[in-house]
């Protein structure tokens, strides 16, 4: 194996064990960088070792002692990470449960979102600080500082690298998955810039996610995350035509969806329905509608009374009122017209989604489909008021072009 | 390693309490700090006297400046504090999450207490 490609692979599981092996985030960073360069050196020659995360997490360990040894004067933490190293010398092959206890580490609501998202990954996606801080639109040595900070107070804190404990871990859990669905919504649509789709970070959404499944098998909600994620991403092909410009759901070319990854994610639905039955969480109904839509042969023939119905749940379950207007549309889609663009209505009297763009857009889509185009017009010009991204703003002005004629 | 929990309040809203209540909330955290003692968890902790009572003393243009009140003027102020001994973060959170003082309206900041001395001059 190359090492760029363990590099991108592996780096998380590697990382992983030797933080649980060094007890410090920091030196277990530098001495893995330490061992990737002596694996450049000696890998090319030698040939690479049966087992190479073995062989990186041991030279790791080895890089890590001889530096603290290097350093004459050894303050007292060092000391104790040096007799730490000593004492669990025994394990070298990472494990998985190293990874969770990693993700827990790394989403502890004890940090903020945003540095729980970088920590996340840094550590676990592998991805480099200008990586992270391209992906988020903010200066290298903001993300640095972020880094740093998040890194100090885990040590500082002793914010432990552990599992939680069985009482807390569906709220931990929750943390986990709100940032693992943050990355991949980053990805998937980016909320400003030029770029809709970043779809590295799609990639390494979906890769913590199968994480999550496979080492918390009995976590219902963890399958319905990671099929919301693949059902999504299963589109990723035919949202954007050649121009970059967007194209809806209904006008997708449906042959050139992600079959297998639609298939996996359907599966995964089931599964998460299944165990969840009537406790089934948010990602799991989200997950089910996102199906329906991908499972419908074409546009017209989609199930949006079943939609509707799933919205409702999600509703009872998590009150939102975006959930409120996806459950609208849903229900104006499946033939109810008058009455979901009532619930709109309703919907734009409240504060709540005061600045938000889809309501607007909602309306005029609606409004449109009723043939009352100079409302509709209306609409989209508020919508075009409020979107910060540019392939939805082009997209929001060809809508609007298509009836002002 | 150390933790300190300062215990902050509203005390506008701590005063509207009846003395009963306050007076409940007391005991209940006396009661759950000797528990956790027995547990090796606590090392000691006391209530403050309100705001208006303090004093803040510090230096302006090389003078010595005393004046009334805290040192900011915030939402909540300092209610008391207590100091824990544990293992880690989650050991101490699931000490705060049960305290009796957040049921009685009190945020729990968790400060770790600095065990490394710096390097003398």
């Amino acid at each position: 194996m190359r090492i760029e490609e363990i590099v991108r692979t592996g780096h998380g599981r590697i990382l992983a064990t030797l933080i649980r092996l060094l007890g410090d985030f920091d030196v277990a960073e530098e001495a893995l960088q330490e061992a990737y360069a002596a694996a450049l050196e000696q890998w090319p020659g030698d040939g690479a070792p049966a087992n190479p995360a073995a062989w990186l997490v041991s030279t790791a360990r080895h890089k890590a002692i001889d530096r603290l040894r290097r350093r004459s004067r050894l303050t007292q933490m060092q000391n104790q990470i040096a007799r730490h190293i000593e004492l669990t010398a025994e394990e070298d092959t990472p494990v998985a449960e190293d990874r969770l206890r990693l993700i827990f580490t790394c989403c502890h609501p004890a940090l903020a979102t945003e540095a729980q998202v970088a920590l996340t990954l840094r550590t676990l996606g592998g991805l480099s600080t200008e990586e992270i801080a391209r992906a988020f639109l903010v200066p290298t040595p903001t993300m640095a500082q972020r880094l740093v900070r998040a890194k100090a107070k885990i040590r500082i804190a002793h914010i432990p690298y552990q599992v939680p404990a069985s009482d807390a871990l569906a709220e931990r859990l929750e943390a986990v998955m709100l940032v693992v669905y943050l990355v991949f919504n980053e990805g998937y649509a980016a909320s400003f810039g030029p770029h809709l789709v970043r779809h590295e970070l799609c990639e390494q959404a979906i890769r913590l996610g199968r994480m999550l499944v496979e080492l918390l098998p009995a976590e219902a909600e963890a399958k319905g995350l990671l099929a919301l994620m693949l059902l999504h991403d299963s589109r990723r092909a035919t949202r954007l035509d050649g121009s970059g410009d967007i194209v809806l759901l209904e006008d997708q070319d449906r042959s050139r969806w992600d079959r297998a990854q639609i298939d996996e994610g359907a599966a995964l639905v089931e599964a998460a329905l299944g165990e969840g039955g009537r406790a089934s969480g948010q990602y799991a109904l989200q997950a089910a509608i996102a199906a329906l839509h991908a499972q419908a042969p074409s546009a017209g023939v989609t199930d949006w009374r079943q939609i509707a119905a799933l919205y409702g749940l999600l509703a009872r379950i998590h009150p939102s009122p975006v959930v409120e207007l996806n459950r609208a549309v849903a229900l104006a889609m499946s033939g109810e017209m008058e009455l979901g663009l009532r619930l709109v209505e309703e919907l734009d009297r409240g504060a709540e989604l005061d600045g938000y763009h889809l309501l607007h857009v909602a309306r005029a889509e609606l409004l449109r489909r009723l043939g009352r185009h100079a409302e509709a017009l209306q609409w989209y010009q508020n919508a075009l008021d409020l979107v910060s991204n540019e392939a939805e703003r082009r997209h929001l002005e060809k809508r609007r072009g298509e009836i002002a004629r | 390693m150390r933790y300190m929990l300062l215990m902050c309040r509203d005390e506008k809203q701590w005063g509207a309490l009846s003395a009963e209540e306050r007076a409940a909330a007391y005991w209940a955290t006396v009661e759950y700090s000797e528990g956790l003692r027995k547990r090796g968890l606590y090392e000691r902790g006391d209530p403050l006297e309100m705001s208006s009572t303090a004093t803040t003393v510090r230096m302006e243009r090389g003078k010595v400046v005393t004046t009334d009140g805290p040192f900011a003027e915030t939402k909540e102020q300092l209610g008391g504090y207590s100091i824990v001994e544990a293992k880690d973060l989650d050991e101490v959170l699931a000490i705060v999450n049960r305290h009796p003082l957040l049921r009685a309206g009190h945020s729990i900041e968790v400060r770790p207490i600095r065990a490394e001395q710096p390097k003398q001059p």
